[in-house]
């Protein structure tokens, strides 16, 4: 899932100082299960728009954001809203607010969250990140640990010198990435997959921005 | 004598290690330099150590050679990708520096410039394996060099790790890529030592035990409670903290660790980090006849 973050309520006022009427957008998966951009949090977002005297001309819940053939649809279905407004406020991710910019040309689109990271949920509103999309996955000799992401420094031969009990000096509440990685491979009985010299990354697998076409 | 040749030699061997100057006044970084020439056998150039920005390793480097020392020129993937790393490497070969200490890296959060992106797109090993493959007379994209560095490659290890396997595992890899000396994190306890020098029974690399001389109580609470990997004794914080000139008895604690590992073989020589204080280097060489 993508994880997105509220930005801070004044830095959305900045963005739209000088503007009247408001349509927002927001998102019915990765947003609305992050609480940015579900309806509830659209609905708080009109309320203190309102208070700062915006008028908001309507909302919907893209399904989803980042789907340009469903955001072009349900845009359409909002048209006369949409064209009161004088821009758009997208509480998705990047993807999500870009989608939308690249749908409604005319108009401004504003992002009121932060893209955080690929993460999965640990429980309601505690998020972990644990993939940097790196184009290259490594978790098949890693115990299905990811290094790239969970090592604070990305190492794929084992450990520097700052991991202490466990954790990671650069943030103790992190676990280090290559003890997890060497009790779950010796519990699997692999402990010889961490033998072998990984050499470095392939970055070109990452040169952005990346396109994927699925060969039928 | 070099470094490799004084370790292949059997004779034990000591290094030190000096920081940069932060600002482009060398003057006492080369007076530093002086106090310990002819007392060390080589001296390792931090690079840009905690993260926090200096005159370069391999400018501090050249500055030792100069000034008629040996460097060890040490390297991090904090800053540099491959292209920088390697082009570091090679000018470092062509500047006449040969010993090259290859390390992962302290992570920016403990540095001077926290906002800065982190490089880490080659590790310890990696650096290693890349010096290796210049001194094969070409690039890690397989091009070929008008003239092959030649290097005496070196890396880390931590002799107190939890679980040790996996140090010992990293440790082989590095010996793989290339790295044929290593020096140590600070070590007080013989029995750690020789626990570590078990663990690493046949593996062919020399051992430099790192030893870093004590100047308060509060420098050693300090180190247990925020360095990982180091641990001192309880019985040597209370020496600490019965003498009367602490600095002297941490000098003292630091040449009786140093006789001890020399007389009973555990190791191939000492790494001595002062850190700050390189004066004392040749006092505490003095206090151990070396």
């Amino acid at each position: 899932m993508v994880i997105t973050e509220k930005k801070p309520f004044e830095e959305i006022k900045k963005m739209l100082e000088g503007v009247k009427e408001i349509y927002i957008t927001g998102c019915s998966l990765c947003a609305t299960s992050c609480m940015t951009g579900g309806e509830k949090q659209i609905l708080e977002m009109k309320e203190a728009l309102e208070k700062e005297g915006k008028i908001v001309t309507g909302y919907t819940v893209l399904d989803p954001s980042c789907n340009k053939l469903q955001v072009r649809s349900t845009l359409k279905k909002n048209k006369e809203a949409l064209e009161e407004a004088d821009a758009i406020l997208c509480m998705a991710c990047g993807d999500g607010a870009q989608t939308v910019a690249g749908v409604i040309e005319t108009k401004p689109v504003y992002p009121a969250n932060n893209t955080m990271f690929i993460g999965e949920v640990e429980r309601i509103g505690h998020f972990s990140e644990v993939c940097k999309a790196c184009g290259e996955c490594e978790l098949a000799w890693t115990g299905g640990i990811c290094p790239v992401t969970r090592c604070a420094k990305g190492l794929l031969n084992g450990p520097c010198g700052g991991s202490r009990n466990g954790k990671c000096e650069v943030n103790s509440e992190n676990d280090c990435a290559w003890v997890l990685i060497y009790d779950r491979l010796r519990k699997l009985g692999q402990l010889e997959k961490m033998l072998d010299i990984k050499p470095p990354k392939d970055y070109s697998k990452a040169y952005n921005p990346r396109k994927v076409v699925v060969q039928r | 004598m070099g470094l490799q040749e004084k370790l292949n030699s059997g004779r034990f061997t000591v290094t030190c290690e000096m920081a940069p100057p932060k600002g482009v006044d060398t003057q006492k970084f080369r007076e530093c330099a002086r106090a310990v020439k002819g007392r060390v056998d080589a001296v390792n150039v931090t690079d840009f150590q905690s993260a926090v920005v200096r005159v370069s390793s391999l400018g501090a480097s050249v500055i030792l050679i100069e000034e008629g020392l040996e460097p060890v020129m040490q390297i991090t993937g904090r800053d540099r990708n491959r292209i920088a790393i390697q082009g570091e490497l090679l000018s470092a070969g062509a500047l006449g520096i040969k010993n090259v200490l290859a390390l992962t890296g302290d992570h920016p959060v403990f540095g001077d410039h926290k906002t800065t992106k982190p490089v880490f797109e080659l590790d310890s090993v990696n650096i290693l394996q890349i010096a290796s493959t210049l001194m094969e007379g070409k690039d890690f994209a397989g091009n070929p060099l008008n003239k092959a560095p030649e290097f005496y490659l070196g890396a880390s290890v931590t002799p107190l790790f939890d679980p040790m396997e996996l140090q010992v595992i990293k440790m082989q890899k590095k010996i793989k890529a290339g790295a044929k000396f290593f020096q140590t994190q600070a070590v007080y306890d013989v029995e750690v030592l020789k626990r570590f020098k078990e663990k690493i029974e046949g593996l062919n690399a020399k051992i430099l035990v790192g030893v870093i001389p004590l100047k308060s109580p509060g420098m050693a609470n300090y180190m247990n409670k925020n360095v990982p990997g180091i641990r001192v004794p309880d019985e040597i914080i209370e020496r600490l903290k019965k003498a009367e000139d602490k600095q002297k008895e941490g000098l003292k604690i630091a040449a009786e660790f140093i006789n001890q590992v020399r007389e009973e073989k555990l190791c191939d020589g000492v790494h001595i980090m002062a850190i700050g204080a390189e004066e004392n280097i040749p006092i505490l060489l003095d206090m151990c006849n070396l």
